[in-house]
């Protein structure tokens, strides 16, 4: 009798957790699922309270949104200056984080903190001066200065990822490695880099997407030429007053492509984000 | 010619000093294993040797040439670490043939050499195996069978089998000593279990806070300990030490007082000591033995015995506060309690000076 009913509390906290989670999920997705929505929506209806559940979708935001900008030119933009910042912040993370893992000396920490308090400054407190240093060094609206900028801006937080990878590594290997007669570039490109694939694809995801979500410096530092998709979105908000149908299939298509890259590697995301939780 | 000298070499951290001054040499095919307590600088000064450190000053070298700054790999020798150190990503044919990959050996002499490793270490039908499908055993057996596809000069052990549960240990313990006669190769090994070093050294290094406290044969060490610390070191059960006072002496012969106020003669010339110094007797649990109490060197009440089948291992407490740990026939009945007697083989007994070294028995003066 007792353990019957046991088993089935056990079955019902079972039922009251998954809903839990479902509803969480649900709440974190539900604006994403809005804004898609919303994007096939007319614009009156999209305005309209109660919202409407209800509608025949239609495409004519999409029309408008390519029939007013070149998409194309935008996603370009995004893909290249995520893809450079990426590579670029890369090449500088991974040595740096070689040293301070593998010779580590009593101040290491403190930069590492250091460079990690860097991101706590608003970035708006520094837009004035950056702004300027673009300017008289020719860096504006270009895609170069924005690679530079997501660069610096990631920096810290790749350096201290793959430095938590580095640091799981033990340094027997790497001796062992040197005593087999690599050079420090086998030693880091043939043992180093393939033991931690796994933490170095997670923290190129995690930089691909953060350089893909930026606005703050994109907003202000790039105009036509170099601008990528988050100021196609911010186009659309702020000159015509609002349009929800229209900003929302633009915001869709600005997400679709990280939307769908992270859909595809999540596992690999969440494997090397738990790291050392996990292995 | 592998022949191995290392002179005053030593190696500070900051204002820590490590190695204080190391002397050795080491022979053609010999193998060497440097003992001592943890801490003590073992892998310190193997992995100066090895080129993993720098050292601050001092020389070593190698058949003749000095490699003191050489990097690694320039040295010609291979080292396996007590961690294996084995790469995970690799399988093991691809481990043991890395070294000659980078070396640029052309790929019909690296399968020869892997095939002949695995075969010395009976690998061969785990070659495709990535090192997390291996046991500790085997993955110890990689860790040597990468070292042996190189062909070095000298092969560097760090511990290599402390990850390893007790019998495992003895099991290869004993496939490194037929390997060694097998390669012929000069080997440096460090461990901190004195049994290991005893078995498997040529010559053993005994080592103590950056210092060599004495180089010999096992049985060298085992019956002319240079000093107390080494005494105390080599051999299981421990070497039991009492202090005593020098009460006179004359010819060939010393006569000491312990504590308990028993006398005891022993064969040592009192030459090198004055009557009054304060002195230690070491003697080993082997050669003592449990007697009667009525005509004993000493007298004492016998705490646990500890049967081993072979041998019995009697706890002895005498006065002062000592324990005797005195070693008796596998048969041994003893009383917990019970008083006893203990008698000692004064002929192999140690005598140590104040400071801990010891004073030359004749029988050593003697051989
Ligand atoms: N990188 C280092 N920095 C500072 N001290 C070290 C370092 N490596 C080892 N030591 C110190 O050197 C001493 C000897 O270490 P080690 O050679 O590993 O001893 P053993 O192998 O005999 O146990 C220890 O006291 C250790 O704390
Ligand atoms: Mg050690």
């Amino acid at each position: 009798m007792i353990a019957l009913s046991q088993k089935q509390r056990r079955v019902f906290s079972q039922i009251a957790l998954t809903a839990a989670a479902w509803s969480v999920a649900f709440i974190i997705f539900f604006p994403i699922l809005w804004m898609v929505l919303t994007s096939f929506k007319t614009e009156l209806e999209a305005f309209a309270t109660p919202p409407s559940l209800f509608f025949s979708p239609t495409l004519e935001n999409y029309q408008e949104v390519f029939g007013r900008s070149d998409y194309m030119h935008y996603a370009w933009n995004s893909v290249v200056i995520s893809m450079g910042a990426t590579l670029l912040g890369m090449l500088l993370a991974v040595p740096a984080a070689y040293a301070m893992a593998f010779y580590e000396t009593k101040r290491t920490q403190s930069t590492l903190l250091w460079m990690l308090s860097t991101k706590m400054l608003p970035p708006v407190g520094v837009l004035v001066p950056i702004y300027l240093l673009f300017k008289e060094s020719g860096l504006l609206d270009t895609r170069t200065g924005l690679i530079l900028i997501y660069t610096l801006i990631n920096l810290p937080i790749m350096v201290w990822m793959i430095y938590t990878y580095f640091k799981e590594i033990p340094k027997d290997i790497l001796e062992a490695c040197r005593m087999d007669g690599a050079t420090l570039g086998q030693e880091i490109s043939r043992v180093l880099l393939p033991m931690c694939k796994g933490g170095l694809a997670s923290t190129v995801l995690l930089s691909l997407i953060l350089c893909w979500n930026e606005a703050f410096w994109s907003l202000n530092l790039t105009a036509a030429n170099a601008a990528p998709l988050t100021a196609l979105i911010a186009s659309y908000s702020s000159p015509e007053g609002l349009f929800w149908a229209k900003l929302s299939a633009v915001s869709t298509l600005a997400c679709a492509p990280i939307l769908i890259f992270g859909w595809i590697s999540q596992k690999q995301l969440v494997r090397g984000l738990s790291f050392g939780a996990v292995k | 010619m592998a022949e191995l000298k290392i002179n005053a070499l030593r190696k500070s951290y900051g204002d820590i000093e490590i190695l204080k001054g190391i002397d050795l040499h080491i022979r053609d095919h010999e193998f060497v294993v440097f003992v001592g307590p943890s801490g003590c600088g073992k892998s310190t000064l193997l992995r100066s040797i090895a080129g993993l450190e720098e050292v601050t000053s001092g020389q070593i070298v190698l058949g003749g040439r000095d490699i003191t700054g050489l990097k690694p790999a320039e040295r010609d020798l291979a080292m396996v670490f007590q961690s294996y150190a084995l790469y995970p990503h690799m399988n093991v044919r691809k481990n043991m043939s890395f070294a000659l990959e980078l070396a640029g050996v052309d790929k019909a002499t690296i399968e020869a050499k892997v095939k002949d490793a695995a075969r010395i270490l009976e690998l061969t039908h785990l070659l495709d195996r990535k090192p997390k499908d291996l046991s500790g055993g085997q993955r110890q057996r990689v860790a040597i069978g990468r070292a042996i596809v190189r062909h070095p000069q000298v092969f560097l052990f760090d511990e290599p089998l402390s990850n390893l549960d007790a019998a495992l240990r003895v099991q290869m313990r004993l496939e490194l000593a037929r390997l060694h006669h097998e390669l012929n190769a000069t080997m440096i090994y460090v461990t901190h279990d004195q049994v290991e070093a005893m078995t498997l050294a040529d010559r053993v290094v005994v080592m103590n806070q950056g210092r060599i406290e004495q180089v010999g044969t096992p049985l060298e060490l085992y019956h002319h300990p240079v000093n107390q610390f080494v005494a105390g070191f080599i051999g299981t059960p421990k070497m039991a030490f009492i202090p005593a006072r020098v009460i006179g002496g004359q010819g060939h012969e010393l006569t000491i007082q312990l504590p308990s106020g028993e006398h005891l003669t022993l064969p040592r010339s009192p030459d090198s000591i004055h009557v009054g110094a304060e002195v230690t007797l070491g003697i080993r649990p082997e050669h003592m033995r449990i007697v009667s109490p009525e005509n004993a060197n000493l007298t004492g009440q016998l705490d646990v015995t500890e049967h081993l089948g072979s041998d019995t291992y009697c706890h002895v407490n005498i006065d002062g506060g000592h324990t005797l740990t005195v070693r008796q026939g596998g048969d041994y009945e003893g009383r917990f309690g019970e008083i006893v007697g203990v008698d000692f083989d004064l002929s192999r007994a140690h005598l140590f000076d104040s400071e801990g070294n010891a004073l030359d028995s004749v029988t050593r003066q003697a051989a």
